[in-house]
């Protein structure tokens, strides 16, 4: 009998085992592709050498020497400073309508917001080229900042909702009763609790707009392109480590603000107990 | 809704007279809160709903009305063709994620707080880490003297290089690596809200492990597998990047189809025309994807 139940709890551990060994894969299999690129970036070779035999900062130098890319960059962070703005104002205040206001709808309109998300972001890039050619908005910063609005909207509005479900409102009751006028109170009693969810929603409306590849191929114009875009044209013509270099960089932004999204959510968790 | 009717419920006949200012301070506040998503929904309809409702009928009136895009996508081979690779490279991919996904997501679901979250940055990295990046680190990989073949070269495991790159194979591989974090996040959702009491007790009645998750834990994270499976798959159908990096011309998809008639044969009509196509497959499968779970309770959290 215990001899049968050690055979068993053998076999299960062997099962096991297995589980995580197969799970161990999936993990190097996700995050493997973040970790190639670095070392690449750092070679000393004149072409694409794995493991690198020599370090140098040879890729990183080339990126500063040439200006398209480094316009590229600026061009990426204006756009996306001034889409995390745009996204996170026009989000959030529509988020609080929809969760707080009693009107018929809500449906359509929830589902309008969402609408940019579940388009094919190809087909949404063609008619905005379309569109902005008319307007002459191709080429332009303001073009690109409205173009990614547009795309980081749905998820500011989704984060927001969620957020601004889960604070009371007596809250905001209370100091309108005591004769807060709504602008009072949205300044100095919802502000500070939608806080954390509205920087949450802006640090991922900066990244949405600055990885956005598929609108920027048709909307750039040779002097006003954003990085993906950049990136997009340097992969399919050649493939030095230069491109190693910005992907390494990019990797880089991504971290900084998925960290920086970390400690905001731990400093006001730790604050609100 | 609750102090509103109470409102209503105990006004006096006292107060009969202010009944109409009520009633109209009531619609201001509606009006107020409607004009707080005003913005985003005006920015919507000028900026996104039209100008795709304006592009999407040029495949009908091309420059007067006309089905003939439509023929022309649904009776020549080629597109056919396309369609059906498409479809097929969509499924393969969500099979795949599929396979890999649910044994991680078990995972994630039935480990401690802490360990979950240190292996969830390992799901969410990848996530947020640029597609081109990504997808030049599987060209790096993959490639004719690219990581894997300098590797398995230099260690003299094999005399030629393996043909990894631009074909089948390299294209479901950034194709599941891009979708796996949806896939995953998606059965963890569902899993994460499947009881431990329940395994416990099919356990204590000696329900063999094997058993307990066949015939309890599956069908309990069946809504998780169709909306991620779903989600995979409309994702998928819809891909640009990746076909277009890592894939030979054989693994045209029909997204590239449509970039070429715009910005190569400038072709607005057709390409109006299998956008159209597009969008309702993914809108009806957008649907159903609906019913099987509220897109909220996935991205919200």
């Amino acid at each position: 009998m215990s001899n049968y139940a050690a055979g068993h709890s053998q076999w299960e551990k062997i099962k096991l085992l297995v589980f995580y060994l197969f799970c161990s894969f999936v993990f190097i299999f996700l995050i493997m592709p973040n970790f190639i690129v670095v070392p690449i970036s750092f070679s000393g070779a004149r072409f694409l050498q794995f493991p690198p035999k020599s370090f140098s900062w040879q890729w990183y130098l080339n990126y500063f020497n040439q200006g398209e890319w480094v316009r590229a960059t600026i061009v990426s962070f204006e756009v996306a400073i001034l889409v995390t703005f745009c996204a996170t104002l026009l989000g959030s205040l529509a988020a609080y309508g929809l969760v707080r206001g009693r009107f018929g709808g809500k449906a359509v309109i929830n589902s309008f917001i969402i609408s940019p998300m579940v388009t094919p972001i190809l087909v949404t890039a063609v008619a905005i080229y379309k569109i902005f050619s008319d307007l002459r908005l191709t080429g332009t910063i303001a073009g690109f900042v409205l173009a990614h609005t547009i795309m980081a909207l749905p998820y500011v509005v989704i984060v927001m909702t969620a957020n601004l479900r889960g604070i009371d409102i007596e809250m905001e009751q209370s100091a309108r009763n005591l004769g807060a006028s709504r602008l009072t109170m949205l300044r100095r009693i919802l502000f500070p609790l939608a806080l954390p969810g509205m920087i949450s929603s802006a640090l991922f409306a900066f990244l949405i707009s600055f990885d956005e590849l598929l609108i920027a191929m048709f909307i750039s114009s040779p002097t006003v392109s954003t990085l993906p875009k950049k990136l997009w044209d340097g992969i399919r013509t050649e493939i030095n480590p230069t491109i190693a270099a910005v992907s390494t960089l990019l990797i880089l932004i991504s971290v900084v603000v998925l960290v920086a999204a970390g400690l905001v959510r731990r400093h006001f968790e730790k604050r609100t107990g | 809704m609750a102090p509103q009717q109470l409102e209503k419920e105990e006004r006096s006949p006292a107060e009969r007279p202010f009944a109409r200012q009520l009633a109209r301070l009531e619609r201001w506040e509606k009006l107020t809160y409607l004009a707080f998503v005003m913005p985003a929904l005006l920015l919507l309809a000028v900026l996104f709903v039209f100008p795709i409702i304006k592009f999407l009928l040029i495949s009908v009136f091309d420059p007067t009305f006309t089905l003939d895009n439509f023929v022309r996508a649904f009776t020549r081979p080629v597109y056919l063709r396309i369609f059906w690779k498409t479809f097929e490279i969509s499924l393969m991919t969500t099979l795949g994620a599929l396979f890999l996904g649910y044994p991680v997501a078990y995972l994630f679901a039935n480990v401690p707080t802490r360990v979950r979250n240190i292996l969830l940055p390992l799901v969410l990295f990848p996530f947020w880490t640029n597609i081109l990046v990504r997808m030049y680190a599987w060209m790096a990989l993959l490639g004719h003297n690219g990581v894997i073949n300098q590797l398995l070269v230099n260690g003299n495991l094999i005399g030629e290089p393996l043909p990894l790159l631009f074909n089948r194979f390299s294209v479901l591989v950034g194709m599941i690596h891009f979708m796996l974090p949806y896939m995953i996040l998606t059965l963890y959702s569902v899993m994460s809200g499947i009881p431990n009491e329940l395994m416990q007790a099919a356990a204590s009645l000696g329900s063999p492990p094997w058993k307990r998750f066949y015939r309890i834990y599956l069908p309990l994270s069946m809504p998780g597998v169709g909306a991620g499976c779903l989600l995979v798959f409309i994702l998928a159908i819809a891909f640009f990047v990746t076909p277009a990096l890592l894939g030979s011309i054989r693994e045209t998809m029909i997204s590239q189809v449509i970039e070429r008639e715009i910005s190569e044969a400038f072709n607005w009509g057709f390409g109006a025309a299998l956008s159209l196509i597009l969008i309702v497959i993914t809108t009806t499968l957008y649907v159903i994807y609906n019913r099987v779970m509220s897109i909220e309770k996935i991205h919200g959290e």
